[in-house]
């Protein structure tokens, strides 16, 4: 059997709409024969991973905890990813917003008062911005792959964290724990209904940049420019947009969110830096943004899909006993099937059985029109 | 003298992974095709590998496990980009999220086990002989197999007629469909070739370099790899001479924080992700070169019009 595309007149809108239902189906399905696999009720499994975990108000609240990070990162992820420029290493980005905003509860912790939240946020945004400008500047400078260049900061990104935890800003009276002080009151993002759950303001943050960002695609000339260089480098030429001036601006912007979701979670989930700080946000918000169709608004609701294969992952590792290595599987299954979903909206897909082509092979061309009438 | 011996052997064992790898990609992207699995890849091949020479007891079935594992992998990719004519770098990327995340869940119950370890060529006699003995006839046979491998795919590329066909689909695949040559099909064997390496190198890992099956335990150097690949500019030989400075930094960092230099370990640890950050740099610098040796058509995807 061979797999024939047909490119479609115009994309369709149709499989525009649905392309993340069917793949968000089609990863339900592959997950039901893994769970069967592993010797578990696939309906109970999935009672357990995608209903048991949003089934309680806190735990809605945990989910927002979750999807914060995700949606932040993914949003500027869309703009770069637009363009066609692939900053992969949001990770390293969100390690060093969470660096930056940390200097002022970590090294000035007498700093009270409402300013320090603010600062810390403004910090963050500047050290992810600092981290992405490093691949930016290599691309434009020495037109270096930003691919890889993104990546490998990300483990640098990590060992320098352990470093700082383990050595300088440790906590002298932690008791040898690689950590830092736990934050002052003043240096801690509020919670948004304390009464409730505890989730904080980094969620209204994810929202706010997802709306920001989606009106400057969508409405403002820079978003046109964006999409023009992505789709076509030679055309934004003539139209006079730079693309250096570009890998910047994406790469800035994507830095800077990064480095917003990285103080956010610190400040706000955890309280202090540790060694890890995150389980991957970086890496599994280009699903999101993917799932999102690189669409802010879309991206919102991908970023909650997948915060709760994270809380999913957990409960089916204390229910069942599975790894919450699930999780991981889970997203990538998710982000294979919606690249592949995305192909029906450019070509339709014709199945092609052997039967039909002759062993010579040059009957191809008259079997496809017969298998067309067929329908 | 026996410490600069053992010194050797033990680059030559950082190496060997990364060599191959990278050979494989390198075939993978003469052909056109980007696939940035590589990392995703190895660690299925590490995981497979493990497991199937801790469940059989024999090193030789697990490393044949890696390599099946592997291709069998990148065939995934294949299918996305290449029928379906997905976008390369993403799926790539996702083949590596999969790829850490399957492993890591088929790997559970291997966290802690004893491997195996497959046992270095030891010739009587001749192995003994000092220095040479041990670094020519006393190593482990994958690095053998690197050897042969990067040997086999430079006369392969430029001695054979296959290899200028699938150079020739690398530089445009358009032209060499015009020709009638099969684009796809060469390159999904091209792909599986490459997965089939990545499957290989990830075995070294689990069966020679460490014989234990640890979490993320391929630690970047699928993406080294990849790197290798450009700082190469796409020549088999020059992979060589990359995987081997690459094996000595790692090392060489090892080897310091033995020593205690009075430079915390994070930074050393960190010196072959710099170190290849600052080579891709050099390497790029000239974008005339970078330029001529790109195959013209990497990347693109690639949809015959019958």
């Amino acid at each position: 059997m061979r797999i024939e595309l047909v490119k479609r007149p115009q994309r369709s809108a149709l499989f525009s709409m649905l392309s993340p239902f069917i793949a968000f189906a089609l990863t339900i399905i592959a997950g039901a024969i893994m769970f069967a696999l592993l010797g578990v009720n696939p309906l109970n499994a999935f009672e357990i991973y995608f209903v048991e975990p949003i089934s309680q108000v806190w735990q809605l609240h945990e989910l927002a905890i979750k999807a914060a990070p995700l949606i932040l990162i993914a949003v500027g992820l869309s703009v770069c990813y637009r363009a066609n420029i692939w900053n992969i290493g949001a990770e390293g980005q969100f390690i060093f917003g969470a660096i930056f905003g940390s200097i002022i509860p970590v090294l000035f912790p007498q700093f009270e008062g409402p300013l320090v939240i603010p600062l810390m946020l403004l910090l963050g945004m500047v050290g992810g911005a600092f981290y992405a400008s490093i691949p930016a500047l290599l691309k434009t400078r020495f037109s270096t792959n930003e691919i890889l260049t993104s990546l490998m900061l990300v483990y640098v990104a990590q060992l320098f964290l352990d470093w700082l935890v383990r050595g300088p800003w440790r906590d002298p009276q932690g008791h040898g724990f690689p950590q830092t002080i736990q934050f002052g009151d003043s240096a801690v993002l509020p919670e948004l209904m304390p009464d409730a759950g505890r989730a904080n303001w980094g969620f209204v943050f994810a929202l706010v940049a997802a709306v920001l960002v989606w009106l400057m695609m969508s409405r403002m000339l820079k978003g046109f420019e964006v999409r023009v260089l992505g789709s076509s480098p030679r055309a934004g030429r003539f139209a006079g947009f730079g693309f250096n001036r570009m890998v910047f601006f994406t790469f800035l912007l994507s830095g800077a969110l990064a480095g917003l979701a990285g103080i956010s979670e610190v400040s706000g989930a955890i309280g202090q830096l540790q060694p890890v700080i995150s389980p991957g946000y970086g890496f599994t918000a280009i699903i999101v943004a993917f799932l999102g169709r690189l669409n802010p608004l879309g991206i919102v609701a991908a970023g909650l899909v997948l915060a709760l294969t994270y809380l999913g992952g957990e409960a089916v590792q204390s229910a069942l006993g599975i790894s919450d290595k699930v999780a991981r599987v889970f997203q990538g299954m998710l982000l294979f099937f919606v690249l592949g979903c995305d192909t029906l909206i450019h070509y339709r897909i014709r199945l092609i059985g052997m039967a039909l082509t002759k062993p010579n092979g040059a009957t191809k061309l008259e079997a496809a029109p017969k298998l067309e009438e067929a329908r | 003298m026996d410490i600069t011996v053992n010194i050797l052997l033990t680059i030559a064992t950082a190496a060997t992974p990364l060599l191959i790898a990278a050979i494989g990609e390198l075939v993978v992207e003469r052909s056109g095709v980007l696939n940035l699995g590589v990392e995703g890849m190895m660690i299925m091949g590490a995981v497979g590998g493990f497991g199937a020479g801790y469940l059989t007891g024999s090193p030789w079935i697990g490393l044949l496990a890696a390599i099946i594992v592997g291709a069998l992998f990148s065939l995934l990719f294949a299918v996305m980009t290449l029928s379906l004519a997905t976008n390369q770098v993403a799926t790539g990327l996702s083949l590596t999220l999969l790829g850490l995340g399957l492993s890591g869940m088929i790997g559970t119950s291997f966290v802690g086990q004893p491997g195996v370890r497959l046992p270095n060529l030891d010739i009587p006699v001749i192995s003994s002989i000092p220095v040479v003995g041990k670094l020519i006839f006393g190593q482990d046979p994958v690095f053998y197999i690197s050897i042969a491998l990067t040997a086999a795919v430079m006369w392969f590329l430029f001695k054979t007629r296959t290899g200028l066909t699938l150079r020739s689909i690398g530089d445009s695949h358009t032209s060499a469909h015009a020709l009638g040559i099969k684009v796809i099909r060469y390159r999904y064997l091209a792909v599986m070739f490459g997965g089939a390496c990545a499957g290989l190198a990830g075995g070294h890992l689990s069966l020679v370099y460490t014989p234990q099956w640890v979490e993320n335990m391929s630690a970047g150097r699928g993406w080294i790899a990849l790197a290798l690949v450009v700082f190469a500019s796409w020549r088999p030989w020059r992979v060589l001479a990359g995987a081997y400075i690459f094996g000595a930094v790692w090392i060489g960092q090892l080897h310091a924080q033995a020593f205690g230099i009075p430079v915390p370990s994070q930074f050393l640890s960190s010196l072959p992700y710099l170190a290849t950050v600052v080579v891709l740099v050099l390497i790029s610098r000239n974008k005339r070169l970078t330029m001529m040796n790109t195959p013209a058509s990497l990347g693109q995807p690639f949809v015959p019009d019958r």
